[in-house]
């Protein structure tokens, strides 16, 4: 008892009582309990199970015709496939060296080069660009355009022009034979 | 606030019953009563506090009923909105005042905001009522965006797709965010599900964020117009009866206003995108937030170009969240002394362009990011950042300001001597 009445007018020297440190160490560890107890909450608005379970789709390429562009629904985003055109592949490859925005190289985007599988969703604030459906505006660089804020992409969906920062991403997929991909 | 024992007598029998146990009555008295000395110069401006409380009662009231008829699933919410306006008795009513609601309390917070910097309303001592409120602008904005994102319609869906990305600006973490945000991978039946139940829980948030707001400001009570302390009890006048009169006469004219727009033209802040079905495949070709964030929108596209390391993206939201984060330090920004722009010339005439600013601000923000809106947007959200950054604490430091009046009542028997003379 004497010993912690010592402690305790010893405050100054020792720069806090035994008191002061129970305190701390209790309150410390109370927070780090609240903090766990909250993770199941926080972690509850994260994707369910079924959210995840839909996260893969088979795409049959068999009657996309040469310059023709389909769009297929992956994880509740669209996906653009393209079966680009000679010119198309030509012209993304010679931008290989080109002033890219986010520099990447035609043949590390795509499997096979006359398919271009892209998520079809502009990088800047997730609006859709325009240019899979004939008619639309392809943009300067024979790729896509997105209406939102004026971003260009070119015939390998890399950024050219305009706000967003990065390229289209190109999503996990596989092809199965020669005519399906798995998306996811 | 009161404390236990307080002597207030009624003559009502009951009433003192209950003082004796919770002095309730008093404290109504001492906070909106006969027992709140009030300066007794306050113009129509001070009117616009009391106002937006109204409406936030207007708001919660109306919503309750709504959320009783409408559906937070993306397979019915639509279709339950339609049904409330066409099926649900008054539903119609009910939504459009919901709907315009949303309109007037912004625009009566902004007054509100702009009153507060015209008057030095946020100075010493009062800088705390004036961080509340910054609070208050942030919780009724996040209520806001939620609630438009309910119907279901293609404003919504796509708002909500823009909005929600800009947090994937944040470097590392901004992609996990985004989706947690989401609880998918793109704006769907979880969004909407929480953002119904945040929707429903905000408004209660903001009635507790009021509440801190009132208390600190009835510690050191209502500034005034010529931003003098009262001195005397002839420079106050009792809350009860002569500002709650007042307050109901500016109610009056206010609900006329409210109730033009609710029965003559209940889509005028409205976007038609909106009554058309949410579909996550076609982006219109135009977004626009509500009007009321139009400013704000206008800053966040003005950033196009990169900050040292900073990319467009980030630096826009950046900007875009500063431009509303950065009034809750004006106090130490504008730091002079003499609180109303009455007796400071020099910052009176930049007050007014700060508004014409915001105004250009808000048009740029409607227009599409083309041509010459897109450096216009770029000067005004720069003249923006400077007025805070740069003019006011220039000003405060400079600033050859007038001599305010010896009191509040000399300056008013002043003003009413000058007014019977020139009559």
């Amino acid at each position: 008892m004497t010993d912690l009445s010592t402690t305790s007018t010893d405050e100054d020297e020792t720069g806090g009582s035994r008191r002061d440190f129970l305190a701390i160490a209790t309150s410390t560890v109370g927070v780090a309990g609240v903090a766990l107890a909250a993770w199941p909450l926080v972690d509850s608005m994260n994707p369910a199970a079924d959210v995840l379970a839909l996260s893969s789709t088979e795409v049959d390429l068999s009657p996309v015709e040469v310059g023709q562009s389909i769009t297929v629904v992956w994880r509740g985003k669209p996906v653009f496939v393209r079966h680009r055109t000679a010119h198309e592949i030509a012209e993304a490859r010679r931008d290989d060296n080109a002033d890219l925005v986010d520099p990447q190289k035609d043949a590390d985007r795509v499997q096979k080069p006359e398919w271009l599988i892209v998520i079809g969703i502009c990088t800047h604030l997730g609006c859709i660009p325009l240019g899979n459906k004939p008619g639309d505006p392809r943009g300067d660089f024979d790729g896509w355009f997105c209406p939102c804020h004026g971003s260009h992409y070119d015939s390998s969906g890399r950024i050219r022009k305009g706000p967003a920062p990065k390229n289209l991403v190109v999503p996990p997929y596989v092809f199965i034979n020669d005519t399906t991909i798995k998306i996811g | 606030m009161s404390t236990p024992g307080n002597d207030k007598t009624f003559s009502n029998p009951v009433m003192n019953w209950i003082e004796y146990r919770l002095p309730i009555f008093s404290f109504i008295d001492n906070s909106v009563g006969s027992n709140y000395p009030t300066p007794r110069n306050l113009n129509y401006w001070w009117n616009f506090g009391s106002l937006a409380g109204v409406v936030l009662v207007i708001m919660i009231a109306s919503g309750i009923v709504l959320a009783m008829q409408y559906t937070a699933h993306v397979g019915y919410a639509f279709e339950s909105v339609e049904r409330i306006m066409r099926d649900v008795n008054y539903g119609w009513l009910l939504r459009y005042l919901h709907m315009n609601g949303g309109s007037m309390f912004f625009i009566l917070v902004y007054i509100h905001m702009f009153r507060g910097m015209y008057f030095g309303s946020f100075k010493s001592p009062r800088e705390l009522v004036w961080i509340f409120g910054v609070m208050l602008i942030l919780a009724m904005m996040a209520t806001a965006f939620m609630g438009y994102v309910l119907p279901w319609g293609q404003m919504s869906f796509w708002g909500a797709t823009v909005i929600t990305n800009l947090f994937s600006a944040i470097p590392i973490v901004g992609e996990s965010i985004v989706t947690w945000l989401w609880g998918g991978f793109s704006v769907a039946n979880p969004t909407l599900n929480r953002f119904f139940a945040l929707h429903y829980l905000f408004p209660f948030v903001i009635f507790a964020l009021v509440f801190m707001h009132l208390w600190a400001l009835h510690i050191h009570r209502s500034g005034n117009p010529t931003g003098i302390d009262p001195k005397s009890p002839e420079d106050t006048i009792p809350f009860h009866p002569y500002y709650t009169i007042k307050d109901a006469f500016g109610l009056g004219v206010f609900m006329i206003v409210f109730m033009a727009f609710v029965f003559f033209a209940p889509n005028f802040f409205g976007e038609p995108d909106n009554y058309i079905k949410a579909n996550s495949m076609v982006t219109p070709p135009h977004i626009v937030p509500e009007w009321y964030f139009l400013p704000f929108y206008a800053i966040l596209r003005a950033i196009t170009f990169n900050i040292l390391f900073i990319p467009a993206k980030l630096g826009g939201v950046i900007a875009m969240f500063g431009a509303v984060l950065i009034l809750a330090v004006l106090p130490w920004l504008d730091r002079g002394k003499v609180r109303s722009a009455r007796f400071r010339p020099v910052y009176k005439q930049f007050f007014w362009i700060f508004v014409a600013d915001c105004i250009v601000l808000g048009i740029a923000g409607g227009k599409p990011p083309e041509g010459y809106w897109i450096p216009i947007g770029q000067a005004a959200t720069a003249y923006y950042f400077l007025h805070f950054l740069v003019i006011l604490p220039l000003l405060s430091k400079f600033e050859r300001t007038l001599a305010p009046p010896e009191s509040i009542s000399a300056a008013v028997l002043q003003s009413n001597a000058g007014k019977k003379g020139a009559s």
